[in-house]
């Protein structure tokens, strides 16, 4: 029963990392219909620039804000020069081109930080927490962790619902052309978006860097359950990525923790590859996709 | 179909004196580029012509690699019939992944397919008994008896790779042309219209994966043979993503597109290696220049050329009159 709980918690924790990347995807996804793979790339430059802020003053807490606003801008600036002048043009071209700005980012990486694997600071301790006299399997570091993404995506759902800004970016998402009818800046709209994904993409990279270290290529399996996690969810809804991140980390743990003769680590990959094809087979476009859109 | 095998005949004589001219590198390279000619045409011909998405194309290659591998090992059979085993039996992968892909849509797919490649080459590493585990499993191949003892193995892998490769093309080449390419771009354009015209739309799209997977296979067997080694460090999914970067690049749904691509993916990355080396940057600075300076060419090739390499040469040599639609240039092979 311990190891459950153990097991079940520690793969809330990673969870809720894959959730922050898919709920990054999804916002990309529902402004421009492009799928970002320099999501994992763009989070692993704002955690180098971070952990270099750390390093400098000291502080991890002014590594964490720096980290996020970089995702901010990052997110902004890549939007605006990199992805506008694909939008329109056969889809695939916008993907290569996010593929490409990932080959870049971790290109620039390995020249300014060096390939070598750092270790990332934490905000608390990462000694096991308990209850009573039973070991979690968790610390205060994987707590905050959790809290600080379900936070963030409260935050994002509330704006969503009930401000002004969330109802454009709705709208855009939902009809570009009948926004832009209404008034709405819809070019702008995209551009919050992407800059929203980077601020999530950033606070993922900082929270998953701790237990991944950090190099070039550090997020690029993170990125990959993101995806796999958004896909389970939908693509087009953010409950569906928190789910489907839920779903993916638990289920990852359970197989890493259960599955025995030290095979676990090397299953991850086919048990998340099992659970992808599962829920594609029943509901083709993830567990909270909507009515299929195609015309059959 | 007479330009086809006109240019398959040039392409041959060219690549045979080549392999005579140059050093044992530089054959492993032509080997490299027919390797991934072979992928990728597979891939476009799914991608371009079908119109379903796959990042995980290395998972086929892995297949056919381990196939070669094993039967090479346990069997000793002619290197041809392994090639034709390894085909055979990635196709029918190809079936099993297409079946199952058939009823997801584009990003479903992509996922799915993404998926497929990290998975599948860590079974090689949950089996060690089988497949080697991490190390792998070594491959032997010898160029044959016939050529004389002196004769170097490096061009007779680059010989063998050409020969599959255009035998590839020509085969991908017919096959677009006739009626199952027909029906692809049409369930690729529009599947109720491809459907109410009478159209298998499922056995269409099932039927492009197998042969897009055989392609993977062939591609996978040749990698094993060229590199002597098969091991799931070799099949990363960075390799599935650069295959359809290689599409994309070379000119999406045509197959001289694929030869591009292979050509960029092959040639660029050791190219700027010798020139940042040459320039005396430092170690680390000049590891990552490449990688860098290569991220930067795949964005600014898609900035400058929407439709891929090939799109370009068309309309440098003056077919620009015809609309570049994607279904007049793969009618241009």
């Amino acid at each position: 029963m311990t190891e459950f709980i153990q097991f079940t918690l520690s793969g809330i924790v990673f969870g809720m990392v894959y959730a922050a990347i898919a709920l990054s995807l999804v916002l990309t996804w529902r402004g421009t219909r492009l799928l970002n793979f320099a999501q994992g790339g763009m989070a692993m430059l704002t955690t180098f620039i971070a952990l270099e802020v750390v390093y400098k003053t000291g502080s991890y807490w002014e590594g964490f804000v720096v980290a996020l606003a970089a995702g901010v801008v990052l997110g902004a600036v890549v939007e605006l020069v990199v992805v506008r002048p694909t939008l329109g043009r056969p889809e695939l071209n916008s993907v290569i081109v996010t593929i490409g700005l990932l080959i870049l980012l971790e290109g620039l990486a390995g020249i300014f930080f060096g390939g070598q694997f750092r270790s990332f600071p934490t905000a608390f301790s990462i000694t096991g927490v308990h209850l009573g006299k039973t070991p979690l399997g968790v610390s205060r570091f994987d707590e905050f962790v959790a809290g600080v993404v379900l936070a963030s995506t409260l935050i994002l759902a509330v704006a969503f619902r009930f401000t002004s800004a969330g109802l454009r970016m709705r709208a855009a998402a939902f009809n570009a052309t009948v926004a832009r009818l209404s008034g709405i800046r819809v070019a702008r709209v995209l551009t919050v978006g992407w800059a929203l994904a980077g601020l999530l993409g950033a606070l993922a990279g900082v929270l998953v860097s701790p237990s991944t270290f950090l190099y070039p290529n550090s997020m690029d399996s993170i990125f990959v359950y993101g995806f796999t996690a958004a896909v389970i969810g939908g693509l087009d809804s953010p409950p569906g990525a928190v789910t489907g991140g839920l779903i993916l980390g638990v289920g990852l743990s359970y197989v890493g923790g259960y599955v025995g003769g030290g095979r676990g680590s090397d299953l991850t990959a086919i048990a998340a590859m099992a659970m992808l094809v599962l829920v594609l087979m029943l509901r083709p476009a993830g567990l909270f996709g909507g009515a299929s859109l195609r015309r059959v | 179909m007479r330009r086809v095998l006109a240019s398959i005949v040039i392409v041959a004589a060219v690549v045979v004196l080549l392999s005579i001219k140059l050093n044992a590198f530089r054959d492993y390279q032509i080997a490299e580029i027919a390797t991934y000619t072979t992928a990728v045409a597979g891939l476009t011909v799914l991608t371009g012509l079908s119109g379903q998405i796959s990042l995980g194309h290395g998972a086929f290659m892995a297949i056919g690699g381990y196939t070669t591998a094993l039967l090479l090992l346990h069997l000793s059979w002619p290197f041809v019939i392994v090639l034709l085993v390894s085909a055979a039996i990635t196709a029918a992968a190809g079936g099993v992944v297409g079946v199952a892909a058939a009823r997801l849509s584009g990003p479903y797919l992509a996922g799915a397919t993404l998926m497929l490649g990290v998975a599948l080459p860590s079974i090689a590493s949950a089996y060690p008994g089988t497949f080697g585990g991490d190390q792998g499993l070594t491959v032997v191949f010898n160029a044959p008896a016939f050529l004389g003892a002196n004769f170097p193995l490096t061009r007779w892998q680059a010989w063998v790779a050409t020969a599959t490769a255009l035998v590839t093309l020509t085969l991908l080449a017919s096959l677009s042309r006739g009626r199952i390419g027909r029906n692809w771009r049409a369930v690729r354009d529009d599947e109720v219209a491809a459907a109410v015209a009478g159209i298998d739309v499922a056995r269409a799209r099932v039927l492009a994966f197998v042969v897009s997977a055989a392609c993977g296979g062939l591609a996978g067997s040749l990698l094993a043979v060229i590199t002597a080694l098969v091991a799931p460090g070799a099949f990363p999914i960075t390799l599935s993503i650069t295959l359809l970067t290689a599409a994309v690049i070379g000119g999406l749904g045509t197959l001289p597109g694929a030869v591009w691509g292979a050509l960029v993916i092959v040639l660029v990355q050791p190219y700027i290696t010798n020139v940042a080396y040459s320039h005396g940057l430092s170690a680390t600075t000049s590891a990552n220049i490449p990688i860098a300076a290569y991220g930067l060419i795949l964005i600014l090739i898609m900035l400058a050329f929407p439709q891929g390499l090939q799109g370009a040469v068309s309309r440098l040599l003056g077919f620009g009159l015809v609309p570049l639609k994607k279904e007049d240039t793969s009618e241009r092979t």
